[in-house]
C-alpha cells in the first residue's frame, strides 16, 4: 500500500488517475479505515486529502453561499457560529453520524462518497440543493449532490476524480430545513429511514420545497412529488397527508435486517410529515 | 417492611466502600485478557467456516505455511481423538472435525510473528467444502424433514420416535393438571418465541497460551473460571490437568459467556506445534458473535388455569430450545423457573433440547429463566387483565413462601417473594399516572442461586493486615464483598484486607464465578477460613497468657479472655499477634475447601413504564423499577449495579437484541451496529429497591444477586407494551417493525 499526501486536488487526481490497483481517498477515514481494518478493502494507493490547503475551511461567499472543505469534521460543522443558523438541517444530519469520537473525524464529503443509501447527511444536502466541486483529469466540474450516488457503495465519480469542495447555496430569507432519521435506538445507529425537507415561504405559504429520502432505495432519493405536495400550502392537514402519501409512493425499499419494506414505506411517510413540520416552523423563525 | 428484619450490628457489612479495582480501571492500568504479552510471543488467527453446514472435504494450508513468519498451522488432526461426552462437544466446537456445523465454526488456526501476518495466513488456508442443507430455527429443526445435524446424538432421555435433532427430553411435574384446568374459571394457552441473544461483554475473548513438548503449559486468559479453563484445555489436548497453570486476567464482562472455552485450547495447540513459543489469540467482535456462545432461542407453549379471583389451579409448559449444534440449551432451567413464584397443586413441564446450525450456546445470566418468565408472566398478565385483577395482588394471592413446595420439586426454605411484592406495591413508581400511548408492566422472576466447588486460603501478614486468595474472578464486586466480610470477621478496617484472585496453582479447584455464587460461596468459605485464623490467634494469645485456648475469644480485632473466670489480661491485638508470630509458632493462616451448603434462592419483581410511538412502533422506556431480595447486601452499590445491569440486559433482549440469520444460514448482524444492545441514552435511571430477607444458610445472610435481575424484564416490557398499545407481542425482540405491524393489524381489525 502506498500512502500519499498531495498538496493540491489536481495532484490527488493525478495520483488516482495513474494508480494501477485499488484507490481510496482518505479524509476523516471513519469509513475507509474501518473497511481496511475489517479486510473489506486493502487499497494499493491511499490518498490523504487532509494536507491540501483549505481542506478544513468553512467559508461564506459574498452571495451568502457556503464552501465546506473536504476534511471539515461533523464537530467543526456543529460548532460553526453561522452555518447552523443558515442550514440547521444539514448540520443536524451530519451531527447524527456516529459517536463523539467519530464526529471529530467524519466529514460530509466522506459521508457522500461512501455511497451508502442510509448516509444521514446526504438527504439533507440533497434537500438543500448542495453541489460538489469535482476535480479530475479533465479539470473541474460541479455536480448536484443527488447525482453522485449511483447505488450502495457506488458513485458517479470516475477513476481519477476527487471531490474537492462541497457548496451550499445561500439560505435566503424565510427558509428552513430539517432532517430526521428513524433508528431503533437513540444514537450510535444507522438510519432505517431518513428524510430531509428544505422549504422557503412567502408569508405563510410554502413557495418552494425540496424533499429527500434516505434508506428507502439503492440511493438517496430526491422526491419532487413530495415537494409538490407542499408548494402552495399553508402546511395544513391536507398538505401533511399529501407529503406522507408522496413519500410512501416514492419509497422502494428492501426488507433486510434493519427493517421490512412495509415498515420503511410507512415510516417514510411519518418522517416526511414530521420533518416538513420542523422545516416549516424553522422557516417561520420559530425555535425548534 | 423487610428492612426491619435486618440486624444493624455490623461495622462494615452493608457499607458503600470504595471499589478495590476502581483506580486501576479508571486509569487504564487494569490488565485485561488482550493486555498480556510474553517475549517471543506469536500471534494466532482462526480460519472459520463461511457456511452454516458443510462437509470439510480438504484443508490445504501450504500457501499459509509458505509465508515467511508463519510458524504453525493446526487443524482437528492436531487434537487427540477418542474424547466423549461434553469433552467431545467442546473439542468439536473449538475446531470442526468432519463437518462445519455453523457459520463461524473454526476449521484451522495459524500462528505467526505478527497479528497482521497471522490474519493474512488464515485467509490463505484453502478449505474445500461440500455445502449441506442447514436449519437455524428451533421449530424448523424439529420437523421430520429437517436436516439432521448429528445422527445418533440423542441421549437416553429421548423417547423413540422423536425428531432426530431432539437430543434431550425433559418431563416433570406433579398433581392432576387436567383436573386443575377443569376447576378453573379461565384457561388460556399461548405460544411465545424468543430469539437468541449474546451476553455482549465488552471485552472479547483473549488469551496467551504456552505449551512445551514436556506437556507443561501456562495460560493467561480472560475468564470467569480458571479451573474450568484448565480442565477443559487439558482434556481437549490430552494433558495432565495439574500440568497446566491458568492465570485469569481482569475481566471485561462475562455474564456466563466466559465459563467455558472456545478458541483458548487452540493457542496451546499452536504453541505446542510452534516449539513452545507462547501464542496470543484475541477474538474480534464478529468472531465473538459468530463463534462464542450466545444463549438459546426458544419456542414455548404455556397453559394456565385461574379461578375468577386469580387463584392459579394448574399450569403447563412445553418449551423447545436450540442451543446450537450441540446439546445444552437451558430448557430445563427455563421450565424450572417458569412457575417458581407460584403455589401450584398441579403443574406439568415438558422440554426439548434441539440441535440447529448455530454456535454452541453458553451460559447467559440465569440461563433459561428469562425465556421461561417471558412465557409464563406474559400469560399471567394477559389473564389478570382479562379478569380485571391487580398484577401484584394476583401474585400475592399465589405467592410461594417458606415450606411451600416449589413448582420444580424441592420445598422452599426462607424466601422473600412476599416482601418483594409488598415493597413493589408501595414504591412511588407504581402510582405515577400514565399518559396516552403509555403502559405499565409488572413481572416476577426467580433464580435458584448456587454454591459449587470452592477453595479459599487466607493469611495474616506481619503487620496484622490480611490477604485472601480466592478462585472466583471478580465480575460483579466479589473482591469488595469478600473483603468486607473478612474485615468484619477479623475486626480490622476494610483497607487492611486484600483480596487476590489467584491462578490455578495456588488453590484447590474452584468453580467459576457463576450461578450468583461468589459472594455466597467464596464469601462463606472466606469467613470460615478467617475463623480458622482467628482461632489460631486466640491459641497464640492463650499460650502467652498460659490459659486454655477455649477461654479466649476473638472480639473486634483482638484476642481477649472469654470471661472473668478466664483471667485478667488486656486484649492482644491482631497486629501484636502478627508481629510476633515467627516466635509463637510461625505463619498464621486459614483455609476452607468444600461445597458450601445453605444456598438461598431469590426473587425479584420489576415494574416497567413504556411509551410506544403508534406511528413507528418505537418503544421508549420511561421508568423502570427493580425490587429484589438480596438476603443481605454486603456492598449495596454493587448490589444495585447488579440489579441495574440485569434489567438493562433484559430490556435489550426484549426490544432490539437478537441473532438475525439469512436464508443462507449466515449470521447477518455480527457487530454492535446491528446487534443492538441498548446505549445509555436509550434508558432511564433504573430504580432499585434492595429487600433483605437474610438467608439463614450464610453467615451474613447472602443469597446472591447476579442473575435474578435479568429474569423479569422480558415479560415486564412485553406487559407494558401490551398495556400501552392494546396488542400483545408474543415474539421477541419487540423491535419497531414488529410493534408497528402489530399496532396496524389491530387497527385493521
Amino acid at each position: 500500500m502506498r500512502y500519499h499526501t498531495p498538496q493540491t486536488f489536481e495532484e490527488a487526481a493525478r495520483i488516482a488517475a495513474t494508480g494501477s490497483g485499488t484507490t481510496r481517498f482518505l479524509a476523516g477515514g471513519t469509513d475507509v479505515l474501518v473497511q481496511m481494518r475489517t479486510g473489506l478493502v486493502t487499497p494499493d494507493d491511499l490518498i490523504d486529502l487532509k494536507h491540501i490547503p483549505g481542506a478544513y475551511d468553512i467559508t461564506q461567499a459574498p452571495d451568502g453561499g457556503w464552501q465546506i472543505g473536504v476534511a471539515v469534521s461533523g464537530a467543526a460543522l456543529g460548532e460553526h457560529p453561522e452555518l447552523g443558523r443558515a442550514w440547521p438541517g444539514v448540520v443536524e444530519a451530519m451531527e447524527l453520524v456516529g459517536s463523539t469520537q467519530v464526529q471529530g473525524r467524519a466529514t460530509l464529503t466522506g459521508n457522500l462518497c461512501n455511497g451508502s443509501p442510509a448516509a444521514d447527511s446526504v438527504p439533507a444536502l440533497v434537500a438543500a440543493g448542495a453541489v460538489v466541486r469535482v476535480t479530475g483529469p479533465d479539470g473541474t466540474r460541479e455536480v448536484p449532490v443527488e447525482e453522485i450516488p449511483e447505488g450502495p457503495g457506488k458513485t458517479a465519480l470516475v477513476p481519477g476524480e476527487v471531490v474537492s469542495a462541497l457548496l451550499l447555496p445561500p439560505r435566503g430569507a424565510a427558509g428552513g430545513d430539517a432532517y430526521q432519521r428513524f433508528i431503533p435506538r437513540t444514537e450510535m445507529d444507522i438510519a432505517v429511514v431518513g428524510c430531509a425537507v428544505n422549504l422557503t415561504l412567502d408569508g405563510d405559504v410554502i413557495r418552494a420545497a425540496r424533499v429527500a429520502l434516505g434508506a428507502v432505495a439503492p440511493t438517496v432519493l430526491l422526491v419532487p412529488d413530495a415537494a409538490a405536495a407542499l408548494v402552495g400550502s399553508h402546511w395544513d392537514d391536507g398538505a401533511r397527508a399529501r407529503i406522507e402519501a408522496a413519500a410512501r409512493a416514492a419509497a422502494r425499499p428492501i426488507t433486510d435486517k434493519r427493517g421490512t419494506a412495509e415498515f420503511r414505506t410507512h415510516v417514510a411517510g411519518v418522517l416526511a410529515g414530521r420533518v416538513a413540520d420542523i422545516a416549516y416552523r424553522r422557516a417561520k423563525g420559530e425555535q425548534t | 417492611m423487610a428492612k426491619d428484619d435486618v440486624k444493624q450490628a455490623y461495622k462494615l457489612v452493608g457499607t458503600r466502600v470504595l471499589r478495590p479495582d476502581g483506580l486501576d480501571k479508571v486509569t487504564g492500568r487494569a490488565r485485561y485478557g488482550a493486555d498480556f504479552a510474553m517475549p517471543g510471543m506469536l500471534y494466532g488467527a482462526v480460519a472459520r467456516s463461511p457456511h452454516a453446514h458443510a462437509r470439510i472435504v480438504s484443508i490445504d494450508a501450504s500457501k499459509a505455511l509458505a509465508l515467511d513468519g508463519v510458524k504453525a498451522v493446526v487443524t482437528r488432526a492436531d487434537l487427540p481423538e477418542g474424547l466423549t461426552g461434553e469433552d467431545w462437544n467442546l473439542q468439536e466446537n473449538a475446531m470442526a472435525g468432519e463437518v462445519a456445523l455453523y457459520d463461524g465454526h473454526a476449521v484451522a488456526a495459524v500462528a505467526a510473528t505478527s497479528a497482521l501476518l497471522a490474519k493474512d495466513a488464515a485467509r490463505l488456508i484453502e478449505v474445500d467444502y461440500e455445502v449441506l442443507p442447514h436449519v437455524t430455527d428451533v421449530d424448523e429443526a424439529m420437523k421430520p424433514d429437517a436436516p439432521v445435524i448429528r445422527p445418533g446424538a440423542a441421549d437416553h432421555t429421548v423417547p423413540d420416535g422423536m425428531p432426530p435433532n431432539v437430543v434431550k427430553y425433559f418431563e416433570f411435574g406433579r398433581g392432576d393438571v387436567e383436573a386443575g384446568f377443569a376447576q378453573a374459571d379461565l384457561v388460556r394457552e399461548r405460544t411465545y418465541r424468543t430469539e437468541a441473544t449474546h451476553q455482549g461483554y465488552i471485552e472479547p475473548q483473549a488469551c496467551v497460551g504456552q505449551l512445551g513438548s514436556d506437556g507443561k503449559g501456562e495460560m493467561w486468559v480472560t475468564t470467569q473460571g480458571q479451573w474450568y479453563v484448565r480442565k477443559m484445555c487439558a482434556d481437549l489436548l490430552g494433558l495432565g490437568v495439574a500440568q497446566l497453570r491458568v492465570t485469569p486476567s481482569e475481566i471485561g464482562g462475562g455474564f456466563g459467556g466466559k465459563t467455558t472455552v472456545f478458541m483458548e485450547p487452540l493457542s496451546l495447540a499452536l504453541s505446542r506445534k510452534a516449539g513452545g513459543r507462547p501464542v496470543k489469540l484475541v477474538m474480534d467482535r464478529a468472531e465473538v458473535l459468530r463463534a462464542t456462545g450466545p444463549t438459546a432461542s426458544a419456542s414455548m407453549d404455556v397453559k394456565i388455569g385461574m379461578k375468577a379471583d386469580g387463584t392459579m389451579t394448574a399450569a403447563r409448559a412445553e418449551f423447545r430450545m436450540q442451543g446450537g449444534a450441540f446439546p445444552g440449551s437451558p430448557v430445563n432451567e427455563a421450565l424450572e423457573c417458569a412457575f417458581a413464584p407460584y403455589k401450584l397443586a398441579a403443574v406439568e413441564h415438558i422440554g426439548y433440547d434441539v440441535l440447529a446450525n448455530r454456535p454452541k450456546a453458553a451460559a447467559y445470566r440465569a440461563p433459561g429463566a428469562p425465556m421461561g418468565a417471558f412465557a409464563a408472566e406474559s400469560l399471567i398478565d394477559e389473564m389478570a387483565r382479562e379478569l380485571g385483577l391487580d398484577p401484584i395482588e394476583l401474585r400475592l394471592l399465589n405467592v410461594v413462601e417458606e415450606g411451600d413446595r416449589s413448582s420444580y420439586g424441592p420445598k422452599f426454605k426462607r424466601i422473600g417473594l412476599r416482601e418483594v411484592l409488598e415493597a413493589t406495591k408501595v414504591h412511588p413508581n407504581f402510582s405515577v399516572p400514565l399518559g396516552p400511548n403509555q403502559g405499565r408492566g409488572v413481572a416476577t422472576g426467580f433464580w435458584f442461586n448456587y454454591n459449587g466447588d470452592t477453595s479459599v486460603s487466607m493469611a495474616i501478614a506481619e503487620d496484622g493486615t490480611a490477604q485472601v486468595a480466592v478462585g472466583t474472578p471478580d465480575i460483579g464486586g466479589g473482591r469488595a464483598s469478600i473483603g468486607l466480610m473478612v474485615a468484619e470477621t477479623l475486626g480490622v478496617p476494610y483497607e487492611a484486607v486484600r483480596i487476590n484472585v489467584v491462578e490455578t496453582g495456588a488453590l484447590g479447584i474452584n468453580e467459576p464465578t457463576h450461578g450468583s455464587r461468589a459472594t455466597f460461596a467464596t464469601g462463606k468459605a472466606a469467613v470460615l477460613a478467617t475463623e480458622q485464623a482467628t482461632r489460631e490467634m486466640c491459641r497464640r494469645a492463650a499460650a502467652d497468657w498460659g490459659i486454655d485456648p477455649d477461654a479466649v475469644e476473638w472480639v473486634e480485632g483482638a484476642a481477649q479472655p472469654a470471661g472473668p473466670n478466664a483471667g485478667k489480661f488486656p486484649p492482644m491485638s491482631i497486629a501484636e499477634i502478627a508481629g510476633n508470630m515467627s516466635n509463637t509458632g510461625g505463619p498464621i493462616a486459614g483455609h476452607w475447601e468444600g461445597v458450601p451448603r445453605g444456598v438461598g434462592a431469590s426473587f425479584g419483581t420489576h415494574v416497567a413504564d413504556v411509551e410506544v410511538d403508534p406511528e413507528t412502533g418505537r418503544v421508549t422506556v420511561l421508568r423502570y423499577l427493580v425490587v429484589q431480595d438480596a438476603g443481605r447486601a454486603i456492598q449495596p452499590d454493587y448490589v444495585e449495579g447488579q440489579y441495574q445491569g440485569g434489567a438493562v440486559q433484559g430490556i435489550g433482549w426484549a426490544l432490539n437484541e437478537g441473532y438475525v440469520y439469512g436464508a443462507d444460514g449466515r449470521l447477518q448482524n455480527a457487530g454492535f451496529l446491528d446487534y443492538r444492545i441498548p446505549v445509555a441514552s436509550d434508558l432511564p435511571m433504573i430504580d432499585t429497591v434492595i429487600v433483605e430477607v437474610p438467608n439463614p444458610g450464610h453467615p451474613f445472610g447472602v443469597r446472591g444477586v447476579g442473575e435474578t435481575g435479568i429474569t423479569p424484564p422480558l415479560p415486564a416490557i412485553a406487559n407494558a407494551v401490551a398495556a400501552a398499545t392494546g396488542v400483545r407481542l408474543a415474539d421477541l425482540p419487540m423491535n419497531p417493525p414488529r410493534v408497528l405491524a402489530a399496532i396496524r393489524s389491530r387497527m385493521d381489525d
